[in-house]
């Protein structure tokens, strides 16, 4: 998985963790393109054994992009724009 | 007429409450989205600064248009954003709705537009769960919302007008696709032409863009099959078979699958309305007349979670949709404009039935996927448990998901439905739509537990 950021990317830079780790992404990333361009291979483990996720649809509809944001519970990282100092868990 | 509700805001729902607005009502307007645009003209969040040309290409005229309507009808409506509606109860006319993913809220309606959209389709293979696999309408997601790729050289994989207008964005964006497999036969797409030319300037359109493909440079297998997505822990090749029945295996970093939509009707299901299956669109379609009127009284559709028809035919049906909820409720409306959409409505709808010939859903290559193969991506259940529950006797979608659990999982079948019918049918030696499908339940999207 390489997402890799193409055009539009002339925005301020922001700061928030996963897994305790630091990722610098920018305003306007949902936190899945944030998690996903900054490295990450995957935004959760299948509970079935058989490996990481790291989304499908980007639109909301399949659901396999769950992580945990302290404070507001498990939210789609697709839909869910990144903030500064967001703190994320992956499940 | 009281409370009038609009959910959606991608075209149909722009254009169904531009005509209600116009009546003098004040609908309610629901979207789950933070802004209104949908799909095909989906805005990306603040801060992104390409202009609508470069958003939408040769939508961009439509996109300019749909956004000024859209903010102009905001004010105008009792417009609720980042709103979900997550269940319907008929018989009460209430909507309940989930705001900003953990506001609960109730609405009573007294008639109601749906405008649902519509997700895609795809035809599990091995290797589809993994990091770096996505839908084509994602692959274009990402690429319209984020300004980001699913990858430098990502192999696209399907059949339908997204396929080449996905590669022809990529190409542009200066990620040049490693190969873009077209399951359908030239021959059946060209055999098809006749009928597209019913809407001759988007055929036309269709036409340029299958040269710019063709001259891009972009390898581009047509009537070839894909077997399996190669890697480990990440997308690292596609092996796939020619029409000549050669094997190749492509290098690529990302992959992304989609064979034309489906609608998104859960809301109408749970509306009460039944539904047929439409042989040429190979989907289950909510029941409704040419003008969007459904047999729950007060409850309408229009656009995609119609029936798949474009954005064009959104447009038009949305419109449509909202005349007729007028004429039924005797207020006025606009009886020439009435006849002119209708008239629209009839040729969109033969373009798109050839379209939907041109470009099928291969159904034999979902019905023979490898036992190990998980349909459902969300309980990882495979082809080979949903073949043992056929041979237990499940002649039904929603028998074989109490027995397997396909279905059961997070997406509430909205991915595994259409290769799953397609398993259990083929298993039990039946046509697809005697297998049924999996009926909507309520949240329609998981909701926080209360
Ligand atoms: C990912 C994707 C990309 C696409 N890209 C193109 C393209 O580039 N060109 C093209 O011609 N066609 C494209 N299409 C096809 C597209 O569906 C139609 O062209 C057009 O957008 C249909 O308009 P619509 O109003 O029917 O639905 P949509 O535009 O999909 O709008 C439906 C709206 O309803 C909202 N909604 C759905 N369910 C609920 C609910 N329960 N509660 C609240 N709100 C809800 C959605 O958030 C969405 O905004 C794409 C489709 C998909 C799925
Ligand atoms: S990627 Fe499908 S819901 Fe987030």
């Amino acid at each position: 998985m390489t997402v890799t950021r193409l055009v539009d990317q002339d925005r301020p830079a922001i700061a928030f963790t996963v897994d305790g780790a630091e990722i610098v992404a920018k305003q306007g990333d949902t936190l899945l393109t944030a998690m996903l361009a900054g490295g990450l291979t995957h935004v959760r483990t299948s509970e079935f054994g058989d490996g990481g996720r790291a989304g499908f649809c980007w639109m909301g509809a399949c659901q396999d992009c769950w992580v945990l944001v302290e404070g507001s519970g498990i939210r789609r990282s697709c839909t869910t724009l990144a903030e500064p100092g967001m703190r994320v868990i992956r499940r | 007429m009281k409370t009038v509700v609009v959910v959606g805001a991608g075209p149909a729902g722009i254009r169904a409450v531009e005509q209600l607005v116009r009546a003098g009502l004040r609908p309610i307007w629901i979207e789950e989205s933070p802004d209104g645009g949908g799909r095909i003209t989906q805005r990306p969040p603040a801060g992104f600064k390409r202009d609508a040309a470069s958003l939408y290409g040769a939508d961009s005229g439509r996109a300019k248009r749909l956004h000024a309507t859209l903010d102009a009808m905001k004010p105008r409506t009792d417009w609720r954003p980042d709103t979900l509606v997550w269940n319907i109860r008929p018989e009460a006319r209430t909507l309940q709705t989930l705001t900003g993913g953990s506001q609960q809220g109730e609405i009573a309606y007294d008639a109601l537009i749906l405008c649902t959209g519509a997700v895609d389709r795809v035809v599990p293979m091995p290797g589809w769960t993994m990091p770096g696999v996505t839908t084509l309408g994602g692959a274009q997601v990402a690429l319209k919302a984020q300004g980001v790729g699913i990858g430098m050289s990502p192999v696209l994989v399907g059949s339908g007008p997204l396929l080449i207008l996905t590669a022809l964005q990529y190409i542009k964006a200066g990620a040049k696709p490693a190969l873009v497999l077209d399951t359908t036969p030239f021959l059946q797409k060209a055999w098809e032409t006749s009928g597209l030319l019913w809407n001759a300037p988007t055929f036309l359109r269709g036409v340029l863009m299958d040269l710019r493909l063709r001259l891009s440079g972009v390898p581009y297998a047509e009537d070839a099959t894909p077997i399996a997505i190669e890697g480990d822990t990440a997308v690292t090749a596609l092996r796939w078979r020619d029409s000549g029945w050669r094997e190749h295996v492509t290098p690529c970093d990302a992959v992304a699958l989609g064979w034309g939509l489906k609608p998104e009707s859960q809301l109408a299901d749970l509306a009460g309305v039944p539904f047929d299956y439409d042989t040429k669109q190979q989907n289950w379609v909510p029941r409704r007349d040419a003008a969007g009127r459904t047999p729950v009284p007060g409850v309408f559709l229009a656009g995609d979670g119609a029936g798949i028809g474009g954005a064009e035919v959104a447009e038009l049906a949305g419109a449509r949709a909202a005349l007729a909820l007028l004429a039924d409720a005797h207020l006025p409306s606009d009886a020439a404009l009435t006849n002119h959409l209708d008239g629209r409505l009839r040729t969109e709808a033969r373009f798109r039935a050839a379209l939907d010939r041109a470009f099928p859903y291969p159904a034999k290559l979902a019905a023979k996927m490898a036992d190990e193969v998980s349909v459902c991506r969300c309980e990882v259940i495979s082809a080979g448990e949903l073949r043992a529950a056929a041979a237990a006797e499940a002649p039904e979608m929603n028998r074989a998901k109490a027995f397997s659990r396909v279905g059961m999982g997070r997406c509430q079948g909205r991915l595994c439905g259409p290769p799953a019918a397609a398993v259990l049918a083929d298993a039990l030696g039946v046509k697809v739509d005697e297998v049924g499908r999996l009926r909507g339940q309520p949240p329609v999207k998981p909701i926080p537990v209360q």
